[in-house]
């Protein structure tokens, strides 16, 4: 069900008769939202989770087509940037001999990496499901805060950016980065 | 004050001297308006914004870009006073257009992601956390007079 609400502000005075005319749009909505135990529907899940679409679907799967016979590079680059560009990222692997931009453990690492988010790809119809172990992995044993997950995946766009100039526009970018936020929920769904 | 290293300045200044602002600006709003939907509530008189195509298509939206990337070198040509260059603009932002700050950093993601495939391999992990630094420097000062 499709909700459109065209809103214009032009002018603060026309802010009030907008919310009157919202708030029929929000009863509307309401009735809509996954209800909690307590028989309420939160605005909070609607309004943060931006669900995949089958068009978001469709696309993810075509781009990550082009791209995944470069996964390692892509791998390598985007968590040695990670580490350069957001170096309180460094603090998970301490236990590394070499943290530079492509060295050995940051290849092997990135290769990993894109392993997971193959899988997230083959499993898109419910990333929850597929990435079970790995979900469990990272809260239990990993920890990572996820935080990072964003700051990764957007050091993956940057580097899709890089190597795709042409094929990574618009309509790619926010599959991609719907995508990879789905994949950081579902990592970061076993944490409480 | 922000305390600039000769790698970071030199590299802010060499990104921008190489950059086409005509063509990166209507880029990076072109994109942040397709990326982050939301972003669109600011241009409501900008006519067809309905889908990617008709976004980056639209003169106007391309006439906005370049006016935000020709913004932005005020910032390149006064690095060590990025706060009091972008006062005004703030004010501006904040009283009269009333664009959520948050905003900024979305644009300056897009910004990021456009450069980036510009530059391709030129973009290096080094040259790009000199990028973001100035970013990061540029949509803080833009926000600071907020209240």
């Amino acid at each position: 069900m499709l909700l459109a609400v065209e809103v214009s502000f032009t002018e603060a005075n026309e802010s009030f008769t907008l919310c009157l005319r919202l708030s029929s749009v929000f009863k509307r909505i309401g009735t809509l939202l996954p209800k909690d135990s307590d028989g309420w529907g939160h605005a909070s899940s609607l309004t943060t989770t931006m669900s995949l679409t089958a068009k978001d679907k469709k696309m993810v799967k075509a781009f990550w087509a082009k791209v995944a016979g470069k996964a390692e590079d892509i791998g390598c680059d985007a968590l040695s940037r990670t580490l350069v560009v957001y170096p309180q990222t460094k603090t998970y692997f301490s236990h590394w001999k070499d943290l530079s931009p492509g060295s050995a453990p940051v290849r092997k690492h990135g290769g990993t990496i894109m392993g997971g988010i193959s899988l997230a790809v083959a499993s898109i119809d419910d990333i929850s499901a597929g990435l079970l172990a790995l979900s469990e992995l990272h809260a239990f044993k990993l920890r990572v805060d996820p935080a990072n997950f964003k700051i990764l995946s957007h050091n993956i766009l940057v580097v899709l950016a890089i190597l795709f100039p042409n094929d990574f526009n618009p309509e790619a970018h926010v599959a991609m980065d719907k995508f990879l936020a789905a994949v950081g929920r579902a990592l970061s769904e076993k944490y409480r | 004050m922000v305390q600039w290293t000769d790698f970071e300045r030199a590299t802010i200044q060499s990104v921008f001297e190489k950059m086409d602002y005509d063509d990166v600006g209507p880029a990076a709003l072109s994109r942040c308006l397709v990326v982050y939907p939301w972003t669109q509530r600011y241009f409501g008189n900008f006519g067809n914004l309905y889908n990617a195509a008709a976004i980056q298509g639209n003169p106007m939206v391309a006439a906005h870009g370049k006016t935000v990337l020709h913004g932005l070198d005020r910032a390149v040509k006064n690095m060590d006073d990025i706060k009091a260059t972008y006062a005004e603009l703030s004010v501006l932002h904040s009283e009269k257009l009333r664009v959520d700050p948050d905003n900024f950093r979305l644009l300056a993601d897009c910004l990021t992601i456009v450069v980036a495939a510009r530059m391709g391999a030129a973009f290096t992990a080094d040259v790009q956390r000199a990028f973001q630094k100035f970013l990061a420097v540029v949509v803080s000062s833009l926000g600071k007079q907020y209240h």
